[in-house]
């Protein structure tokens, strides 16, 4: 093994382990947005600076490969890769920040039809598998598994494009709802997002493996 | 000439290699080669150590030639002529294709005469002449600035870098279309490998450039395109922006990321 092969594998572990805890934030995020769960929340937004700090030391690492090794071909699309999943996940780390604020600034719970009808369940599993899916595909640099992920992310558009619509229904039968409907659509919103950054994690695995680029074509050429 | 023709011309590689292969006596030192390179590009050589590239680089100029018990079957083409022709003069064809070494070799003479060397070679005897030549010569290889007030100096008096460019320079007096170079910075410092790269990618657009090197970075850095040879063989030959990042071959890979040779 070379001092070159020695530091991508370390990187590897560290993209996985910052893959981990976001995932952990979600499946958190989830927990604590339908339990209105404060102590859980106030968890979350401590373990963001463990997020920031780890983004910063892959960010670091990737530096330090990329000035001092000059890695090329495969290698250099996998510091690539990392260095773009690195900041994908950071954000999504910011979602469930964000996600934890409404639970502490809401601290009420949600009206459990507008739950159900908003289908912010089925968006927070969704997400989560689609993050515990790319881990995997990551790991095991799976483009079949990491093509299926891709695909989950409409799910969560749909979903996302839909809920405008039932939540505005909600409010016209009972007003009182306005606040509890606000938080729950700007959750919604950000799972849809955690989706679009997954779906780039998908994209730059894809360049990493197979070193074609997906980003900006449409559905058709993505499937070549 | 015509559009016509001139446009023909231009389609044309500058070299050509048909299904070369290269014996040392019975060891085969290349096996069934073919490539084109086109004219004003930067074509890079790697490998590791014992591949072939210095070989196949100097079938351009026929400096095998000389080689006890060298052989070599197949064709070169330089401008669409076989080089390797009985009628082909191998002083008009070094005319043609200059070469720069690993160490600079300057002649211990003058750097002034260093470079005239080769045209007086050439039976060119008009000072005026010459004068001009030198000075081009001088120009396109950046060291006329520091030169031209000790023209008659000792050219071993110049430093590494500088004597590699006067070789360049006396290379170039003598007007080749194609310049080949096997290591020219190897023995050089990081400065004077900058100035020599910058100086390839000015040529560039008055040559044809072949270079051996075994600086991964520079062949990425200076070349239009690379191949890669293993044990006599033209293993992945592309864009250079290709080969570096989407090589196909796994020899290509595993040697560019300096997992062997």
């Amino acid at each position: 093994m070379t001092n070159l092969d020695i530091e991508l594998k370390l990187l590897k572990e560290a993209i996985i382990e910052m893959t981990d805890l976001v995932t952990n934030q979600v499946v958190n995020a989830n927990e604590a947005f339908l339990s209105m769960d404060t102590d859980l929340a106030y968890e979350i937004q401590h373990n963001e600076q463990k997020i920031n700090a780890l983004e910063l030391s892959i960010d670091r690492d990737c530096e330090h490969i990329l000035a001092l090794f000059n890695p090329v071909a495969s290698d250099l699309r996998f510091v690539l890769a990392v260095l773009k999943s690195n900041a994908d996940l950071e954000r999504i780390g910011d979602y469930t920040y964000a996600i934890a604020g409404y639970v502490i600034e809401h601290n009420k719970s949600i009206n459990k039809e507008l739950i159900e009808a908003s289908q912010i369940i089925a968006m927070f599993d969704t997400a989560i598998s689609m993050l515990r899916d790319i881990k995997i595909a990551f790991e095991t640099e799976d483009v079949k598994l990491a093509k299926k992920v891709y695909r989950k992310d409409a799910d969560l558009n749909m979903i996302n494009k839909q809920a405008a619509d039932i939540i505005s229904k909600f409010l016209e039968k009972d007003g009182t709802l306005t606040t509890e409907a606000l938080y729950l659509f700007s959750t919604i919103r950000k799972l849809e997002r955690v989706g679009d950054h997954v779906k780039n994690m998908v994209e730059v695995l894809i360049f990493y493996v197979k070193a074609k680029v997906l980003k900006h074509k449409d559905i058709k050429d993505k499937k070549k | 000439m015509t559009d016509h023709v001139k446009d023909k011309e231009l389609k044309l590689p500058k070299i050509s290699a048909e299904d070369v292969n290269v014996f040392y006596g019975d060891f085969q030192a290349i096996k069934n080669i073919s490539m084109d390179i086109n004219s004003n590009t930067v074509t890079a050589f790697i490998g590791p150590s014992g591949c072939g590239k210095s070989t196949f680089l100097r079938l351009f100029n026929r400096m095998n030639d000389y080689v006890e018990g060298f052989r070599m079957e197949g064709k070169i083409k330089i401008d669409d002529n076989n080089i390797y022709k009985k009628k082909v003069h191998v002083e008009e064809l070094r005319k043609k294709v200059g070469m720069v070494f690993q160490k600079p070799n300057p002649f211990p003479k003058s750097i002034y005469e260093n470079v005239a060397y080769g045209l007086k070679i050439q039976g060119i005897s008009n000072k005026k002449i010459i004068d001009e030549r030198v000075e081009t010569a001088l120009k396109q290889a950046d060291l006329w600035k520091e030169a031209k007030d000790n023209l008659n100096k000792s050219a071993l008096a110049l430093s590494g870098g500088q004597q590699q460019r006067l070789c360049i320079a006396r290379t170039l007096a003598v007007e080749p279309s194609i310049i080949l170079m096997d290591e020219p910075t190897s023995a050089l410092d990081p400065i004077s490998t900058t100035r020599i790269e910058e100086l390839i990618f000015e040529l560039k657009s008055n040559y044809t450039i072949v270079i051996v090197t075994h600086n991964m970075q520079q062949a990425g850095r200076i070349s239009d395109n690379t191949g890669f040879f293993y044990l006599g063989e033209l293993i992945e030959y592309k864009n250079t922006k290709d080969l570096f990042t989407n090589p196909k071959n796994t020899k290509t890979e595993n040697y560019i990321s300096g997992r062997f040779g």
